[in-house]
């Protein structure tokens, strides 16, 4: 009994809990469709569902520990995706065991993301605030362009890479993998919802223990008094850059699993609309709240297609559910409803106490 | 903290009030629906005695309710494709069910937005809904996305207007009512050198476009078989599509005579409009996507004086099924059908004709249906709207004949 309190207690509590809701929503899952009770539509939106929690999950590293706002996350997303296909698509004859394939894929996309994310993270790390947000904006966009132009074919002799024109002839049996402004078609669907799954575990268990860590205690620091940390001898940059890289990795990951469950995808999927979108999960499930942002993702992702039924008026609901739900996070209600929660709490301890006593 | 509940309170209220409205309505579409439902089955119970007559000329007793069903950009920029098909394919299955024969069908399209991710979702809810025959997407690249789940459940689908050759290739239950990019690049390159429209060929494509790229690609190819000179090729993106001066520019530069816009009407429209701003006279020469120009609004359409375009439908034509077509669709949805209509209406009645050659049933499963329809569409020999003599090939290609068509007075006359 007391280990199970001493589990809901304190930081601990939300490991916990963002472990147990994952799991937990597996096993639900797995029950529903070894009974068959599962619909045809949410059993569509499963993979996406992981990939946009491992999005949110990272993004809400950047932007919930570090502290910084980044609205260019879904371009990390499209090198991983793009990077993805490109490995899976190669790899296809030399590794025919899909998951083996899919998890070589995701370790590729995460590198390429982190790369990506260094490069970018180099220049954009010097600014703070607002200036950061517009440039991860640009950023995103600059990905998105490149990846217009990229033209990327497989024959007999390997791969072949241009940009702006197809600038090689592919020989007898060779095929196009990315084909410019036309993105990618015809990619084989190797994604499952256990991969899925297991990527949001792996997730949860890097970013969880390294914010419990001495290196994500030195990122809080730095986002809570930039000059007090920096003063106390924490490498301030080091730290930043390291968050910055390993949310980029992970958004790369998601990319990877989110391409390899549709045969087709384009750069202009991964524009920042969808960063915004991410960004909502964050928001909404609440900033450094890591099991807020898995409920935040999976709830948003299923709404628009739980509204289909009202046909013309759905994203007009969706918005309105949204602006409520905001709303209600930020309100008295919900401030009132925990206050009520911690009076209760301390009372039960008080009274606790007293019989200790 | 009182503001801020009452702000939740009042985004309730009308998130309810919303939702009562749309009740309401929802209710009304079921009960219509029920009571289509019971006049097929009433006219299914007529019918069925004349069936019996029937059944000798057909191999089968085709007949019942058939499920059909397809993904569409109901919202977005690419509505305008989406809600033409809708309606398109609705007049047709109204016109079916009110014919009353044995072959009765119930129409569902889902929202799309034009994006591969929520086609599929589109496409799982029809799946839940209980689709029998896909009309696939719209746009071509929810449909490469949807087709691929189509082969995959086994479900068959003919998609009234995703052209691209990546939707059909590979999938043996995956055919197409529109031309693939492919044959309209090459037709149209025929069909300039065969009438000697031009010496000097100008492009200006969308290049993030299948749809534009694909023609381009083909049109380009045949053009040097056939010995036309092309002078200049420009491209341009979704991102870039409203100022087209440099491009018209450097074409007029390069001495084009004629320029060939394998694009939709609305960049079109604006091409039209700034070369005459500039003063270039070129002839222009369009494809399908070019349908439509005319009904744009806001677009002057003496610019269009003298466009050519090669397309499979004429609003205009004086058939009596086009005119009746027309008609309906103007009472309707107010709008003179463009031919995503006319080929959404064409796939609705190809189905039924194949459906009445194979002897299918409706409470036959989507799978068995797939085998049927896969044996049944090459053998077919369709008059459509959208052309006469209509065949598909086995992998799913169709052969039809682009009508040639000059804007002459404000409307479309065959060449």
């Amino acid at each position: 009994m007391k280990s199970i309190k001493t589990l809901f207690a304190g930081k601990k509590r939300d490991t916990v809990i963002s472990f147990g809701i994952v799991i937990l929503a597996f096993i639900i899952v797995q029950i529903m469709v070894a009974t068959g009770n599962i619909s045809s539509s949410l059993k569509g939106q499963l993979v996406p569902i992981c990939a946009y929690v491992v999005m949110a999950v990272s993004l809400n590293f950047t932007v919930g520990i570090l502290g910084e706002l980044s609205l260019g996350h879904a371009g990390f997303m499209s090198v991983g995706a793009f990077a993805g296909i490109v490995a899976t698509t190669s790899l296809a004859d030399t590794i025919p065991f899909a998951p083996l394939r899919l998890a070589i894929a995701m370790v590729i996309g995460g590198i390429c993301a982190a790369i990506a994310g260094v490069i970018i993270g180099i220049p954009v790390l010097r600014l703070k605030g607002d200036y950061l947000a517009i440039v991860t904006l640009a950023f995103g966009e600059i990905i998105k362009n490149i990846v217009n132009v990229l033209y990327i074919g497989q024959d007999g002799k390997g791969l072949h890479f241009s940009l702006l024109e197809q600038g090689f002839e592919l020989e007898e049996g060779g095929k196009m993998i990315i084909n410019g402004p036309m993105g990618v078609s015809g990619v084989a669907k190797i994604s499952t919802f256990t991969s899925g799954v297991v990527l949001i575990l792996i997730t949860l268990f890097i970013i969880l223990n390294l914010i419990n860590s001495r290196t994500g205690r030195a990122v809080m620091a730095v986002r809570d008094n930039r000059i007090a940390a920096e003063s106390i001898g924490i490498p301030v940059t080091r730290c930043r850059l390291l968050a910055f890289v390993i949310s980029a990795a992970f958004a790369g990951m998601a990319g990877t699993l989110y391409a390899m469950n549709y045969s087709t995808v384009t750069a202009t999927k991964f524009d920042f609309n969808t960063s915004i979108l991410v960004l909502v999960f964050v928001v909404l499930g609440g900033l450094g709240n890591i099991w807020g942002s898995i409920i935040a993702a999976a709830l948003l992702t299923i709404l628009p297609e739980l509204l289909r039924a009202m046909n013309d008026y759905r994203m007009l609901i969706y918005a309105i559910l949204l602006i409520a739900m905001m709303i209600f996070n930020n309100s008295g209600i919900k401030t009132r409803l925990l206050e009520k929660r911690a009076a209760k709490k301390a009372q039960k301890a008080e009274t606790a106490g007293k019989e200790g006593a | 903290m009182k503001k801020a509940a009452v702000s939740v309170l009042l985004a309730a209220t009308l998130c309810a009030g919303l939702l009562v409205g749309c009740g309401s309505s929802s209710g009304s579409t079921a009960s219509e629906e029920t009571a289509q439902t019971e006049t097929a089955e009433s006219t299914d119970a007529a019918a069925e005695t004349t069936e019996t007559a029937e059944a000798a000329e057909t191999t089968g007793e085709a007949g019942g309710v058939f499920k059909l069903g397809g993904t569409a950009p109901l919202t977005g920029a690419a509505a305008i494709y989406g809600n033409a098909v809708k309606n398109g394919a609705q007049i047709a299955v109204d016109e079916i069910n009110a014919e009353g024969g044995a072959v009765q069908f119930e129409l569902n399209y889902e929202d799309d937005e034009n994006d591969p991710e929520k086609a599929v979702s589109a496409y799982n809810t029809l799946k839940d809904w209980g689709v029998q025959l896909s009309l696939g997407s719209v746009t071509t690249k929810p449909m490469e996305a949807t087709s691929t789940e189509n082969f995959a459940d086994r479900i068959f689908a003919l998609t009234p207007s995703a052209s691209s050759t990546a939707v059909t290739e590979g999938k043996d239950n995956v055919f197409q009512m529109c031309f693939a990019d492919p044959n309209q690049g090459t037709a149209s390159a025929d069909y300039i050198a065969d009438q000697q429209l031009g010496t000097k060929i100008a492009i200006i494509y969308r290049s993030d476009d299948v749809y534009s790229d694909g023609i381009r690609q083909k049109f380009e190819e045949e053009a040097a078989a056939k010995g036309l000179e092309i002078v200049y090729s420009g491209a341009f993106t979704d991102a870039t599509s409203n100022d087209f001066t440099v491009q018209l520019g450097e074409a007029n530069a390069a001495g084009a005579d004629l320029l060939f816009l394998p694009i939709y009407y609305q960049p079109a429209s604006l091409i039209l409009q700034q070369a005459k701003e500039k003063g270039y006279e070129f002839t222009y020469f369009g494809v399908d996507g070019m349908d439509g120009i005319l009904t744009l609004e806001g677009f002057d359409t003496s610019l269009a004086e003298g466009v050519m375009l090669l397309t499979p439908f004429n609003a205009d034509a004086e058939d009596e099924r086009t005119q009746s077509f027309v008609q309906k669709y103007q009472e309707q949805f107010g709008e003179v059908p463009n031919q995503f209509a006319a080929d959404a209406y064409d796939c609705v009645y190809a189905y039924k004709e194949a459906i009445e050659a194979s002897g299918a049933t409706a409470d036959m499963t989507a799978e068995e249906l797939c085998d049927l329809m896969i044996q049944t569409f090459p053998t077919l020999n369709f008059d459509g709207l959208t052309g006469d003599g209509i065949t598909w090939d086995s992998t799913g290609a169709v052969s039809k004949s682009p009508k040639g068509m000059i804007i002459e007075g404000g409307k479309y006359v065959g060449l």
